[in-house]
């Protein structure tokens, strides 16, 4: 404080303000930051639409529920890339191995299986998944035994797999596209019967809303037991408040998203019936954002709340410092990568459910925008901080640009790259320039 | 003059040796320490102290020699060996990990979970304000990354993580180093404290009054070879001194 003596007087009285409330309410500042950068690309993109071209396409149920949807697989995937960053390391092969994972899942559940097990078995879909994760595991796994027994540097060991697994999904299936996918398989991908519908939403939503009033409580009775300080009460209700406002809203903007008629009409065609007058049925949460949604939850879990987190956040702060305490800084570094496969299998599994198909393109240049959304959520680069959330909320902020530009009408794929490179350019020097401030 | 105690040694490293490429970090060396006892590392910088800790503490593996722990031959293959021999290590550079707080420093590599295993924060929090309300009670920075902390204060949460574990055997690595008089003073009272109770302290010190005050013996170190023990209640500081800088063993050592 004693360092700026000169500011005027009502900005410090201001500045004291915001400084209380966000330390009352322990919100990070960085989230404040990402969600507003984040609502502005939102309006930026509806106001030119509704302004420009007479149609504001951005804000609408539609656009925010494919926007859920498209984000999942990126998602899942920041939210491991956001450990390797963490410890110093990167990968740039996922993109790869979603596509090595993807046509081999695909291989398995259209050509392979089917022919003992018969077509739309429904052990099928189960098989793949799982078949899915652990491939992209076993992909990870040696990566990183490269990686941490054989010193060789994370660039080069991955910038050697992006390659190889892609050639490897090429030569898997001679370079045909595998399509259609499992029946079942393919609701992981969304689409109107890949999601759970209103009430399955509102469920969701109210077990959510629980967890967040369960998180509170039991927060504050702990710090309670050890006789630290309390958060003000009117903190802890916004908190609460606002975080489960924010699940309400979700709730009600993908249980507005309605069916398209054409797939209304297929579904009472099934039962037999007319479309009814006026009738609406509900997307609700497709299941790849649920998918992402327990992710999420899981790895915040892992990493907040686990020895394996602490270690992770230790061998990126000081290597040398987390091996002095014992933790066995290789296997773990074999471990996150291990994590980074599987969840790299998981979203060869969404993202190839999402196209019915296991093509060579899938997951192309997909690394990129998963260390994009790892650093534009705040992950530094010189290791040692990084939050799941704020990867999350980076994968959406590059999906958005990305499906934005198409719905104003740039759809070109040079003007989204230009978009996105420099949003990430401009995310970092924003973040640096935050941290010297700070300082 | 030889050595006053009887009985087993606490630890005894006999014959260490370790190098790095072709440079004889230490060249057999013999060391012993018993318990209650506070024995000087003494040396110029370079001449091996911190590395033949780092033997003892699990940092490196020693290339020759043995390391005895109450009389029984023990391997001591990393960090974690050497934990479970009771040993803790202050680290000259302190090896905290910056971007933590000072409770998840102190517990690392020993967290504690709850009854699901997970990392039980607010219980750590509570030991650590405990402990660091007997070392330093003027620490109040319990929330913030220990990269915002002075060099005393970083240097407190290091003394603290390894006085909290119930050590037998501490090895501190130039604990004073980044504190100013009161801050020393305090690890001086520490050091006796942990002494009386029984404690096997290694003690590596560049001040030769810390030596004479807090040390019953001093072992000096030059190229990575052992120039003498002695007893400090029989030398002076001038003896100390001429072994260090000259590597002149005067007739009480041994
Ligand atoms: N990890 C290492 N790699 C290479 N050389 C080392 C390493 N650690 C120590 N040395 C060398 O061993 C010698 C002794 O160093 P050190 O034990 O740190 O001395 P002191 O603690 O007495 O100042 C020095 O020449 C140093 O350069
Ligand atoms: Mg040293």
């Amino acid at each position: 404080m004693t360092d700026t003596p000169h500011s005027p007087q009502t900005a410090t009285k201001a500045d004291g303000a915001f400084t209380r409330f966000l330390r009352a309410t322990e919100i990070d500042p960085r989230l404040l930051g990402m969600v507003g950068a984040l609502l502005l690309i939102w309006a930026g993109f509806h106001l030119y639409g509704e302004l420009v071209l007479g149609d504001g396409a951005f804000l609408t149920p539609r656009n925010l529920w494919n926007l859920s949807v498209q984000t999942a697989s990126i998602g899942i995937m920041a939210t491991g890339m956001v450990l390797i960053i963490i410890t110093r390391n990167i990968d740039l092969s996922v993109g790869s191995i979603v596509g090595v994972v993807g046509m081999y899942a695909g291989l398995l559940q259209v050509e392979w299986l089917p022919p003992s097990m018969g077509i739309g078995h429904p052990a099928i879909w189960i098989i793949a998944v799982v078949f899915a994760i652990a491939l992209g595991a076993l992909i990870g796994m040696l990566q990183g035994a490269m990686i941490a027994y054989l010193t060789i540097p994370s660039f080069i060991v991955t910038l050697g797999g992006l390659m190889v697994w892609r050639g490897a999904a090429f030569l898997a299936s001679s370079g045909r596209t595998i399509s259609p996918v499992d029946t079942n398989f393919a609701l992981l991908g969304g689409g109107p019967y890949g999601a759970i519908g209103a009430t399955g939403s509102w469920i969701v939503c109210a077990i959510a809303c629980a967890g967040v009033i369960w998180l509170a409580i039991s927060g504050r009775a702990a710090r309670k037991l050890h006789g630290f300080a309390l958060r003000p009460m009117w903190a802890e209700y916004f908190v609460v408040g606002l975080s489960s406002g924010l699940i309400v809203i979700a709730t009600l903007v993908v249980n507005s998203y309605g069916w398209p008629k054409g797939i209304l009409k297929d579904y009472y065609a099934t039962l037999n019936q007319e479309v009814p007058e006026g009738a609406f049925i509900a997307h609700g949460f497709a299941y790849p954002v649920l998918i992402l949604a327990v992710v999420t939850l899981a790895m915040t879990i892992l990493m907040t709340r686990t020895r394996f987190g602490r270690y992770v956040f230790a061998i990126g702060g000081n290597p040398e410092a987390a091996a002095l305490s014992g933790i066995n800084t290789r296997a773990m570094t074999v471990k996150i990568f291990t994590l980074m496969g599987a969840l790299a299998g998981l979203a060869a599994v969404i993202a190839s459910a999402r196209l019915n198909s296991a093509t060579n393109a899938l997951g192309d240049l997909d690394e990129l925008m998963v260390i994009a959304a790892a650093v534009v959520g705040g992950t530094s680069l010189a290791g040692g901080v990084g939050t799941i959330y704020g990867a999350i909320i980076g994968a959406l902020v590059l999906v958005s640009l990305q499906t934005g530009m198409v719905l104003i009408g740039f759809g070109d794929g040079s003007y989204r790259k230009i978009v996105i490179g420099v949003a990430l350019v401009l995310a970092v020097f924003l973040d640096i320039i935050y941290r010297k401030r700070i300082k | 003059m030889s050595n006053p105690n009887t009985g087993t040694p606490l630890v005894e490293l006999r014959d260490i040796s370790i190098a790095f490429g072709g440079i004889k970090a230490v060249d057999h060396v013999s060391i012993d320490l018993h318990p209650g006892e506070v024995v000087g590392l003494l040396g110029h910088n370079g001449a091996g102290k911190s590395t033949l800790i780092k033997c003892l503490s699990g940092a490196y593996r020693k290339d020759a020699g043995q390391i005895l722990i109450n009389g029984t031959e023990v391997d001591i293959n990393d960090p974690r060996d050497a934990r479970a021999h009771n040993i803790e290590t202050i680290y000259q550079t302190l090896a905290l990990a910056d971007n933590l707080d000072a409770a998840s420093n102190l517990f690392l590599g020993r967290e504690l979970v709850n009854s699901f295993g997970f990392v039980d924060e607010t219980r750590m929090e509570a030991e650590t304000r405990k402990i660091m309300g007997r070392l330093n009670p003027n620490f109040k920075k319990f929330n913030v990354p220990v990269s915002a902390l002075s060099g005393g204060q970083r240097q407190s949460v290091a003394i603290a993580r390894a006085v909290y574990f119930n050590a037998k055997i501490l090895i501190m690595d130039e604990p004073t180093a980044a504190l100013g008089p009161h801050e020393t003073q305090m690890v001086a009272e520490l050091i006796q404290e942990l002494k009386a109770q029984g404690l096997g302290i290694f003690l590596i010190e560049h001040d030769i009054h810390s030596v004479m005050k807090l040390c019953d013996r001093a072992v000096v170190m030059k190229n990575g070879q052992r120039v003498g023990t002695v007893n400090v209640k029989d030398v002076t500081d001038d003896d100390i001194l001429g072994m260090i800088i000259m590597g002149k063993k005067p007739p009480q050592a041994y």
